[in-house]
């Protein structure tokens, strides 16, 4: 039985439609810019896709993860790594801490604007000596009169730039760890200083390192208990990694129709591409790998559905199957594609360096391993 | 059996010279080095924004490294095959594989053919200047539907008695130099139903009327070379433009193929040994979970399954070089050296990214741009699949 049912696929047409016909158009020229503009968002929150998953009370849609996880595999068709990446980061990312462990006055103030996009959320975690190692952060959080002040720098945050309020992860002990994080909602002001970051792909996307000087967020903004934020952490690797799961299955497929599109037209030694077993072969590969990788993909959202959130194996097994298998499969058509592949013209390169983020991203392919054998009592 | 003093220890910091090269060629390979990181090295950043200067070449003609491997009665230095081999190795030093790029298709590309098959005036009218770094070289056989398969290209050179000339007209594309360059080495059709008989090779001035420099192409990488789509429309030369024997253009240049492609794998073991480097250093300065990420078991295994990878490589590459400096045409290990490094480069970068993590992703660190530049080698010269089919064929398959 498809964890799909007749609402969800009418929803992938329309945002197939959608994508299709407002972002994919624009996807050159956005890489080019090494920008999309702002408003994309309100784009998207005019058709509801900023909050599909979160109930009619705040602006949303009421639907629920299957419908985000529809809109998160189409997303794939705009053709730019980048652009998916800052809309994923809104929705996906940046908003679901404050849905699942905000107050309701929080909810009020955050989330019901960044369904309404007029607001853009980012979250930052990382730190440029805290990557895999979140218990290594150093970003710390002072208690001051009225709220705290935060000190840091968090690195490789997507909408870093553009965000209006950052779900931002500091200490609030003095040794950190896993037991002394806390998160905050961090808004916009003098003391928060993003630059923007240049990166291998994702060109159209907004990527920063951000300096934390001095920032007060008053009391009400922290989010969840304190030092309670690594549960808040692991609750939204879930569906960070479950998503780029659906985007990598997403991006495959269009590579695979590309290609086989390239395939069939181009002509060496007197024959189409697909005349020679060994390309018609490689494309079979292709083929199986992006079959087995939305099975993968689609029983883990399955499993993450019924059990609410609690598929840490299974979602974790399909993080790292579909990252590395995405990038296999796209330098694989790359190759297909002989001197066109290394040209923009052709944009398998640019799906090709957008893919490369996958292993790495949300979780390294390492990291994935480590869980794992956590996971299975290695 | 073992005393105190039969222990041996391994001695992991020796030289590990090579016994194709001599002092003089470590004396060159110094001398290259300290040129590509004081002289080039330092403008890197900004060429793959602008592409190098043409004034490059000179420089390098002053140096003498424009004809190291080229004869003395020609202005180049007389050296053997290794010589251009240091050069390719060392120019990774440059930290700039499109720039690299540029000078190989100058003088490993372009100029082998004029030195092997080109007349006296053909050799004193390009060669000479090329070597001192004054005039420009570009080889033309990629065409925009014809790539692997070279017998199937279009550009055709139609003779004409009245004026004993050729009348060319066609497209090429991907050509390495093609804006800057001063001269082509054009591959055309003279018969077209001859074949592979049917093809022969041009010294075409980039300035003749009909000579189209079209747009420049934007690529996955090797940003500081310039890639150009030509167009020739009606472009008139005279018949002593014709470089080699008529007809013979697809054997001329499947000759100067073999070269190229080993000068292109001992770029690749170069570049993968750099990357290499400078990953092994961010590993033992990148804490992770309290200790150094080269010190977890699987980062280690990486670095392992990588050193293995550019050994067989590099010998490889020496192993085949040394027979072709003997004078052999070892097509088949030319074709193996140049598969084998170009896939081994790639999936060496590829590590070196994953270990880099998020650092690995972003441009200030140099590695993906190493990946992007590395990547060309499976597809330039050559793809994969033509170097599979070349050592296949060569067993009667």
């Amino acid at each position: 039985m498809s964890v799909f049912a007749d609402e969800h696929e009418a929803l992938r047409e329309s945002a197939r439609r959608f994508v299709l016909a407002e972002l994919r158009p624009h996807a050159r020229e956005w890489e080019r810019a090494r920008w999309f503009p702002d408003e994309v968002f309100g784009r998207c929150a005019e058709h509801g896709f900023l909050g599909l998953k979160y109930p009619e009370e705040y602006g949303g849609q009421g639907g629920d993860y299957v419908h985000e996880a529809v809109f998160a595999e189409e997303l794939a068709h705009c053709g730019s790594g980048g652009l998916a990446a800052g809309i994923g980061a809104h929705v996906n990312i940046a908003t679901p801490p404050i849905f699942k462990f905000g107050t309701a006055d929080q909810k009020e103030r955050y989330l019901r604007p960044a369904i309404a996009a007029e607001k853009i959320a980012a979250l930052a975690i990382t730190e440029p000596d805290a990557g895999s190692d979140v218990a290594g952060i150093k970003t710390h959080a002072r208690r001051v009169d009225g709220g705290w002040v935060l000190n840091g720098s968090k690195m490789f945050i997507t909408n870093g730039v553009r965000a209006h309020f950052w779900v931002t992860a500091a200490k609030t002990t003095g040794e950190g760890g896993h037991h002394g994080l806390s998160f905050f909602i961090v808004d916009r002001q003098d003391g928060v200083k993003p630059s923007k970051i240049e990166k291998m792909g994702w060109h159209a996307g907004d990527t920063a390192l951000i300096a934390l000087d001095d920032v007060f967020v008053p009391d009400e903004n922290l989010l969840g208990g304190e030092n309670q934020g690594f549960y808040l952490i692991m609750a939204n690797f879930q569906w960070e990694r479950l998503v780029m799961a659906l985007g990598a299955v997403g991006a495959m497929q269009v590579a695979y129709d590309k290609t086989v599109e390239f395939a069939k037209q181009r002509n060496a030694f007197g024959r189409p591409l697909t005349g020679f077993q060994t390309l018609r072969h490689k494309l079979a590969d292709v083929a199986t790998t992006v079959h087995t990788s939305r099975v993968v993909t689609y029983d883990a959202l399955e499993r993450f559905v019924r059990t609410e959130g609690d598929a840490v194996k299974e979602v974790t097994m399909a993080k790292l199957a579909t990252q590395r298998a995405c990038f296999d499969v796209m330098d694989t058509c790359l190759q297909i594609h002989g001197g066109a592949g290394y040209m923009e013209e052709y944009e398998i390169e640019r799906m090709a360096r957008d893919a490369r983020l996958g292993p790495i991203g949300g979780g390294t392919d390492e990291i994935m391993r480590e869980i794992l054998a956590k996971v299975l009592a290695l | 059996m073992a005393t105190a003093d039969s222990v041996l220890k391994p001695d992991h910091g020796a030289a590990r010279k090579h016994f194709i090269f001599t002092d003089e060629h470590e004396q060159l390979r110094e001398s290259v080095r300290a040129f590509a990181q004081k002289e080039l090295a330092p403008h890197a950043e900004e060429w793959e924004e602008t592409t190098f200067p043409d004034s490059v070449f000179p420089r390098f003609g002053e140096l003498g490294f424009l004809g190291l491997d080229k004869p003395e009665q020609y202005g180049g230095q007389g050296g053997d095959y290794y010589t251009a081999l240091v050069l390719a190795e060392e120019m990774v030093h440059a930290r700039s594989g499109g720039l690299a790029m540029g000078i190989a298709v100058h003088t490993d590309m372009a100029m082998p053919p004029i030195l092997a098959f080109g007349t006296e005036e053909q050799k004193q009218e390009w060669v000479v200047p090329a070597i001192k770094g004054e005039k420009i070289l570009c080889l033309g056989i990629t065409e925009p539907d014809a790539g692997s398969d070279v017998a199937g290209i279009k550009t055709r050179a139609v003779y004409d008695e009245a004026t004993d000339e050729y009348v060319i007209n066609g497209s090429k594309t991907y050509i390495t130099n093609g804006h800057r360059a001063d001269v082509i080495v054009l591959v055309t059709k003279t018969d077209p139903d001859a074949g592979h008989g049917g093809i022969t090779l041009f010294l075409v001035p980039m300035d003749t009327p009909g000579v189209i420099r079209e747009k420049r192409l934007e690529k996955l990488g090797m940003h500081a070379s310039d890639t150009a789509l030509l167009a020739f429309q009606d472009v008139r030369v005279p018949s002593s433009a014709v470089l080699g024997e008529k007809g013979k253009g697809f054997y001329h240049i499947s000759w100067e193929l073999q070269g190229e492609r080993l000068i292109g794998a001992a770029g690749c073991v170069a570049g993968a040994q750099n990357c290499f480097d400078m990953t092994l250093k961010y590993a033992n300065e990148r804490n992770a979970f309290g200790r150094s990420i080269g010190k977890f078991q699987v980062i280690r295994h990486k670095f392992a399954e990588m050193a293995v990878k550019i050994e067989t490589a590099r010998q490889m590459v020496y192993t085949t070089a040394w027979r072709f400096n003997n004078g052999e045409y070892p097509v088949r290990e030319i074709s193996m050296a140049k598969l084998y490094a170009s896939r081994i480069a790639v999936e060496v970068a590829d590590e070196c990214i994953q270990i880099h993590g998020g650092a690995g992703y972003m441009k200030e660190y140099g590695v993906e741009r190493v990946w992007r530049d590395l990547r060309l080698n499976r597809i330039g010269a050559g793809t994969d699949e033509i170097m599979l089919e070349v050592i296949g064929r060569s067993y009667g398959l």
